[in-house]
């Protein structure tokens, strides 16, 4: 399946239509910072469409910053970033339409029941948010059984689980999955797994950060790893755990 | 819009899960009315006269828990960020969240009347005309209140910061809406009712355009 | 002129200023002028009350400007200078509510007679201070900026609201106020106070913003230094 039968959202009348060949998620030199720190110091990143990057780091290294800067969730102070050639900064809207973040925050209103929330979500976006629709959503998580209990009754695991259904139900053309693998069992990394190999054949381009170098690099054909906020090294994702320049073992340390 | 539709139905929904609390206010409410009977003592006719700054002193301090719990549910686990990036536009989901305070905060007046009622012998026979200004003046509250609501449920010192940045921008609700209301229940000779529900009026066409409008720097970063 | 740089030598000129013009003002004011007819020396008081009234309403416009620019045009420096210009503004409000009571009074017999004018800015002083409160309760400099630039645009629009609704409200029972009109043998003590309050705030707010400059500085991470030549650049070129 070639990538370019593949546009989930109808894209909205006047939107622009990116040129063949622009790179799905393009960085040049962006910086961000809170406060007296600067969490992202001259980041480059250029993805060609559908190609998957795994991007490695220490705890407190941006990858996180990096990634809701690269969903236009937060503006980058410095530098710029685009998503098909569409500047956010020009217009917001079309470049958010094209990309959906799997963030480590859950996102959902621990009040309402696990399909309330991907009907809440469902209806945003514009899709069929009908029980019958979304409850084999949750069954691809593997939460279809608890599809009427309340968020707050769930474990941590399972409240992931929901995310990313949620995130999943965007369709996206650009996914980027922060930390997927957290808080999950060994099933629920096998369904990550399944989720970025779908994304991918998809021809959705995919950025996973996470310290589960090996998986990561078995998903992905780029690697690059954050270091205090810089771009550290890049290159195949073959290489990660060897040739980064980094000991693999202090990276590798520890879940998600 | 269908985006403020989908807010709206999200609103309904929330807000109808954790309908306990609307009750929980309501008592708050009311026993603020109860209290404030207190400071005036048992003269029935100071009481009759006072009876509708007494309602909007009332409605004013529930305001305060109702627009801060409204953003709870929003920031515990960052729900809101989801639904920026969806894309939804940030007036669409200000407008639902201002709608559904302005249906709570209205449903509360509503409710404190027949407290009012009793309490301070303070009957109308001009019933709809004071839904009607109840409805005007939670309109002013619910507009700047969403907007400082969404503010200070990020900041520090958050139960102290909301009262603190509402209360003097609403003075001039309270004035209408006390005015008005008084009129209704003591008599209004002069017909002014109407000039004080305008004055609402206004106040509400702009708040609710302006907050509107700013609604998306307070939110993004 | 850049106010906040700059150095603080304009500022001090001003504030030089304005202390002579006070003093001549103020001078000329109490002992020079006539009394008025029927307040008698009571009056006197308007002389400073007046002016410094006006100063208020122009800080406070000035820092409504401020926000204005904060967030449509950028620039750490308006934030600056609102945060002074709200802070001066402030503590103006309060001088001028405090001579309003001292006027009221030995004129009216209560310290606060609810004239509109001085009632709307009794409101001010709450809502400009409720949004200092603000600044001091956000951590992070450009959220603070942001909110506390949304919260004085939507205070301010609410200033004439705010004194209609007062004005109203108050002349349905009792038609006392501060007097509007001031005969023409008084107007230059007013002028030369009016101009002396000015400096003084101008002087006011540009050393106060260069403090709230200076605090920015210390919060925000200084730029980031060149990209180090990085590991790897060369395989990463390849991969592209």
């Amino acid at each position: 399946m070639s990538p370019e039968t593949l546009n989930p959202l109808p894209a909205p009348l006047g939107s622009p239509q990116p040129a063949a060949g622009t790179p799905a998620v393009e960085a040049e030199g962006v910086c961000r910072r809170y406060g007296r720190r600067w969490a992202l110091v001259n980041v480059d990143l250029s993805l060609p469409r559908g190609s998957a990057l795994v991007v490695a780091g220490r705890n407190g290294s941006g990858k996180s910053t990096l990634f809701r800067v690269l969903s236009t969730l937060i503006r980058p102070d410095r530098g710029t970033t685009r998503i098909f050639g569409l500047d956010p900064r020009a217009d917001l809207h079309s470049a958010r339409r094209r990309v959906a973040l799997l963030s480590h925050h859950s996102n959902h209103y621990e009040a309402l029941t696990a399909l309330e929330n991907l009907e809440v979500a469902a209806r945003f976006l514009g899709r069929p948010a009908s029980r019958a629709a979304l409850v084999p959503r949750l069954g691809d998580v593997g939460l279809a059984e608890r599809a009427d209990d309340p968020v707050m009754t769930f474990s941590a695991g399972m409240r992931k689980r929901l995310t990313l259904a949620r995130t999943l139900l965007q369709e996206a053309e650009v996914v980027l999955l922060d930390e997927p693998y957290g808080q999950l069992d060994p099933p629920g990394f096998r369904l990550v797994d399944d989720v970025v190999v779908g994304l991918r054949s998809r021809g959705a381009t995919v950025l996973v950060a996470t310290h589960q170098l090996e998986r990561g690099a078995a998903l992905c054909e780029r690697g690059l790893v954050l270091e205090a906020g810089r771009v550290a090294w890049t290159g195949p994702a073959s290489d990660l755990v060897r040739g980064s320049g980094l000991e693999p073992a202090s990276l590798a340390e520890g879940g998600a | 819009m269908s985006e403020l539709s989908a807010a709206l139905r999200k609103e309904a929904l929330l807000q109808w899960r954790t309908r306990a609390q609307l009750a929980a206010v309501f008592v708050f409410g009311a026993s603020a009315l109860l209290l404030f009977s207190f400071a005036i003592g048992p003269d029935s006719a100071a009481l009759r006269r006072h009876s509708a700054g007494f309602l909007w002193l009332g409605l004013l301090l529930a305001s305060t828990l109702t627009l801060a719990e409204s953003f709870q549910s929003e920031m515990e686990q960052r729900a809101l960020e989801a639904q920026l990036l969806m894309p939804v536009r940030p007036a669409a989901l200000f407008y639902g969240k201002a709608i559904s305070n302005w249906a709570q905060l209205s449903l509360l007046g509503f409710a404190l009347v027949p407290v009012m009622v009793v309490l301070y012998d303070a009957g109308t026979d001009r019933l709809g005309a004071l839904l009607g200004v109840i409805l005007l003046g939670t309109a002013g509250l619910s507009a700047p209140g969403t907007l400082y609501a969404a503010m200070t449920s990020q900041a520090r010192a958050r139960q102290t910061l909301l009262p603190l940045l509402l209360f003097p921008l609403v003075v001039p609700v309270l004035l209408a809406a006390t005015r008005a209301s008084s009129l209704l229940i003591t008599g209004d000779p002069m017909g002014q009712v109407r000039s004080w529900a305008l004055l609402l009026a206004c106040f509400d066409a702009i708040y609710w355009s302006l907050c509107g409008l700013l609604f998306g720097r307070v939110v993004e970063d | 002129m850049d106010l906040d740089d700059g150095r603080p030598a304009a500022a001090f000129f001003f504030a030089g200023l304005g202390v002579l013009l006070l003093l001549a003002g103020s001078y000329w004011g109490l002992f020079v002028a006539p009394a008025e007819t029927y307040m008698g020396d009571v009056q006197r008081i308007m002389y400073v009350h007046v002016p410094t009234a006006w100063n208020t309403m122009l800080a406070f416009t000035f820092a409504f400007g401020c926000a204005l620019a904060f967030l449509f045009l950028g620039g750490w420096k308006w934030d600056s200078r609102m945060e002074a210009a709200m802070e001066v503004g402030v503590v103006l409000a309060v001088l001028v509510c405090m001579q309003g009571a001292i006027w009221a009074k030995p004129t009216w017999g209560v310290w606060w007679d609810w004239d509109p004018r001085l009632t709307t800015t009794a409101v001010l002083v709450f809502a400009f201070a409720g949004i200092l409160a603000l600044r001091h309760f956000v951590d992070d400099p450009v959220r603070r900026a942001t909110w506390s630039a949304v919260a004085t645009i939507v205070a301010f629009v609410d200033v004439p609201i705010v004194y209609y609704s007062v004005r109203w409200w108050n002349s349905l029972h009792q038609m006392q106020s501060t007097p509007e009109t001031v005969s023409s043998a008084f107007h230059w003590p007013l002028r030369i106070n009016a101009f002396a309050i000015l400096f003084l705030m101008i002087a006011a707010i540009s050393l106060r913003s260069r403090i709230a400059a200076l605090r920015l500085r210390t919060e925000l991470a200084p730029p980031p230094p060149a990209p180090a030549p990085q590991t790897g650049t060369a395989a990463a070129e390849a991969t592209r």
